[in-house]
């Protein structure tokens, strides 16, 4: 008899057993019947497209991207990964002008940058964002975020000297967000390293982590920067032996995972060594170091683990180091997706369904009335503040604030 | 990471055994490979014998309404099964003769309801049945996508909207004395079921679909929230790699999402479930515990494992993990000291009688038991 033994193909798509359950945790095919849900679009479609890229289906474009239904898979299929490898094989969509504007986060914030109280006045104005409405198709009631008028790296390779006196020294992947729009996340992980006595460095010039490239359809564009980055990295992780570290959920899932999955592109060699920074410092704190904390810091937090940080199962470090904190009263929030997903909750047609896939999570929000929310990606933090109010910070930013000075 | 505990598998017996320890101040970590067999619930815990009083606590805490009430409940398909512990979803009656008339609603385009069998099921036991269908504006959104429209998705709508298909379910009823309605009811609050059986005239009751189980769903996020708010650790969609054991007793374990950052603790609990979430694997000459390589029974021959006959007890469904009295799963032989086997990796049990459930809850709280009467060991860090 001619028996198969194992059952192993790419993103395990012939382990799906057809149970239903990633169809439970699906946030698009809540609000949106358009989208076929993800064992339609995932490992049932892919039956159908092996046969015939005939029946690939263009709705799978309503695919956010935020992997819950890996997570929820028994079975261990990629379900997520089958559907964004099926839109880079099979689509032929041609990007809006509209999506690569989105998608090219550090083009953007390049030409932002020089002019940001100009750019953040004018993006703030109603008539802008009626104009990016009608022309772009970005929706109306959506709000920016602000440019930064100067560089994190350029602050960084001003205080070059400083950080290199450290004995210990670690590389920063900052993203676009930290960069252009936020330096004050990364001048924080500089503070909290600082005090554990670890300098850091800047890569030899990172680029965008190339995810937006990727959800947009532009899936040259982000191999292109996977090869720039892969580069950058063996640099500090061959060449001076170094850790990365990030501040950002979606660019380390996008440097670890997605450079091989979706894009084909080999990382294995510099893989472990990208790691987010609250699980470095756990780590480090696990191993003996030490943070002085203010006596009297006092503050209510709610954690919201965002989609791709539950990808990574990292969350926990985040938590840890939050509960750690004396002063913090900790609430732990549901895990639900916020509705944002990158650049997709910025377009107009997907708008409504966004704050309608985020509605559970502002609701328990609003009942918990945290002094903050704390949050580990800069698009769940820009969601959360618009449709909420509250404030959202990173844990790095309140582990920083509630350090001795 | 360090913990008291760390208990592999998420599902019924990890969440209760987690629940119980967290409890008593002890410290879990529950990983969890993909979601568990909760979502394939019945409703029923099948268990003949009366809760006790830390059981009805566990689900009394966690917000989850059971009755106990040894009778038989009403399968998907129109036959009978014996039934005592259950969710209050589920309807306990005395005999399948529960009903004079019955009136058997399902949502228009709804497929994974089969009301001709329930009928055919019923008039079997002398039961008169009419079969009806509600077409409310609310559900013609996830209509529009038929091979989306699942119990889910269903209830979904039914949270905010269940009140318009009870107004439906008013004008359709005429003489009959029971209502049966598909289990789409409370996914998110649980107070719906009860407030749809206040709201009709006649007994209502709630029979299952096809997976997924909106009362399962329920059942799962209830004890996780629970779990969390007792301050357990529960992570998702890791899974376990390997296990290193010292002396015969396990040290730490390393998973797939935390690599080289193992997960240490005084004691393990492996509640990974059967064949179908991975906690017994096969392949074409062995069944095997994928995580310790522990002892399991099994019969040696690939064609003993089953009977051609369908309908026969499978010598497979009583393949599993053995284990001393204490429920220390054997590892060549040898009982490992501070790891328990909980729920369906068990060999020796008969998931076919639907004593799933019963099972996973009566060992999960035997081995929190026996973690609870071994002393603390002080933190090494």
């Amino acid at each position: 008899m001619k028996i198969q033994e194992y059952t192993v193909s790419k993103y395990n798509f012939e382990e799906c057993m057809k149970c239903t359950v990633c169809t439970v945790y699906c946030p698009v095919l809540q609000v949106n019947p358009a989208y076929p849900g993800p064992k339609q679009a995932g490992p049932d479609g892919e039956r159908l497209r092996l046969k015939d890229p005939y029946f690939f289906n263009y709705a799978l474009k309503y695919c956010m991207n935020c992997k819950r239904c890996e997570v929820a898979c028994p079975s261990g299929v990629h379900v997520a990964d089958l559907i964004q490898a099926a839109r880079i094989k099979y689509s032929r969509d041609v990007p809006k002008l509209r999506d690569r504007i989105l998608a090219s986060t550090d083009l953007m914030g390049s030409l932002a940058r020089p002019f940001a109280p100009v750019v953040n006045g004018v993006t703030g104005l109603g008539i802008t964002r009626s104009v990016l409405d009608a022309t772009l198709q970005i929706d109306h009631r959506r709000v920016f975020p602000k440019y930064s008028g100067r560089s994190f790296e350029a602050w960084l390779r001003r205080r070059a000297k400083e950080q290199a006196a450290y004995r210990e020294q670690v590389a920063y992947f900052h993203g676009c967000y930290v960069n252009y729009n936020y330096p004050a996340l990364g001048k924080d992980l500089v503070k909290v390293l600082n005090a554990l006595g670890v300098g850091v460095q800047l890569l030899d010039k990172e680029q965008c982590c190339g995810i937006a490239y990727i959800t947009n359809g532009m899936s040259d564009q982000a191999a292109k920067h996977a090869r720039h980055n892969l580069e950058a990295l063996r640099k500090a992780v061959d060449g001076k032996g170094l850790k990365v570290l990030t501040t950002s959920s979606t660019c380390t899932l996008t440097l670890r995972d997605e450079y091989p999955n979706l894009l084909g592109i080999d990382n294995s060699d510099v893989r472990e060594a990208v790691l987010l920074a609250t699980r470095y410092i756990y780590e480090r704190l696990e191993q003996g170091a030490t943070l002085h904390f203010r006596p009297d810091f006092r503050l209510k937090v709610a954690y919201h683990t965002p989609c791709h940080l539950e990808r990574l199962g990292w969350g926990v470090f985040s938590e840890r180091l939050l509960r750690m904190i004396p002063g913090v009263e900790f609430t732990l929030l549901d895990s639900a997706c916020c509705g944002i997903a990158g650049t997709y909750g910025f377009k107009k047609e997907n708008y409504e369904a966004s704050q309608a896939i985020g509605e559970a999570l502002f609701s328990q929000i609003r009942d918990i009335k945290p002094d903050v929310v704390a949050c580990d990606c800069e698009t769940c933090k820009w969601q959360i503040e618009m449709s909420t109010g509250f404030t959202v910070r990173h844990p790095i930013s309140i582990l920083a604030d509630a350090l001795e000075a | 990471m360090r913990f008291d505990t760390v208990i592999i598998g998420g599902g019924l017996a990890g969440l209760t055994a987690g629940i119980c320890l967290q409890q008593e101040g002890r410290s879990c970590a529950i990983v969890s490979t993909g979601q568990n067999a909760l979502h394939f619930f019945s409703g029923s815990f099948e268990s003949v014998e009366a809760p006790t009083p830390r059981m009805s606590d566990l689900f009394t805490q966690a917000g989850i309404a059971v009755h106990y009430s040894p009778g038989v409940r009403l399968m998907p398909l129109g036959t009978f099964r014996p039934a005592a512990l259950s969710l209050s979803d589920v309807t306990l009656a005395e005999t399948p003769k529960f009903a004079r008339k019955v009136l058997i609603v399902n949502f228009l385009g709804y497929q994974d309801f089969f009301t001709t069998f329930l009928a055919d099921g019923l008039e079997r036991e002398g039961m008169s049945c009419r079969i009806a269908t509600l077409d409310l504006p609310e559900t013609g959104q996830i209509m529009s996508s038929p091979s989306e429209m699942r119990s889910v998705q269903i209830a979904r709508v039914m949270d905010r909207a269940w009140e318009k298909a009870v107004q439906e379910v008013r004008i359709l009823l005429k003489d009959e004395d029971t209502v049966i309605l598909p289990q789409v009811f409370g996914l998110n609050d649980s107070s719906v079921p009860e407030r749809v059986r206040q709201a009709i005239p006649a007994r209502v009751i709630f029979v299952g679909t096809l997976p997924p189980s909106v009362p399962g769903i329920r059942t799962q996020q209830l004890l996780k929230r629970r779990f969390e708010v007792l301050g357990g650790t529960y992570l998702s969609g890791d899974e376990v790699l390997q296990a290193h054991l010292h002396d015969g007793a396990v040290h730490s374990i390393v998973t797939r999402n935390l690599g080289s950052h193992y997960l240490e603790a005084d004691h393990f609990i492996l509640a990974s479930g059967g064949f179908f979430s991975k906690g017994l694997k096969s392949n074409p000459f062995q069944v095997s515990e994928p995580v310790f390589g522990l002892d399991v029974r099994q019969a040696g021959d690939r064609s003993a494992w089953y009977d051609p006959d369908f309908k026969a007890d499978q010598p497979y469904l009583q393949f599993g993990v053995e284990t001393d009295e204490a429920l220390h799963p054997l590892l060549g032989g040898r009982p490992v000291r501070n790891l328990y086997a909980i729920g369906s990796v068990l060999g020796g049990t008969r998931p076919e009688l639907g004593t799933g459930a019963g099972l996973a809850l009566r060992s999960a709280f035997a081995a929190a038991d026996g973690i609870l009467e071994s002393p603390v060991i002080p933190n090494e860090a």
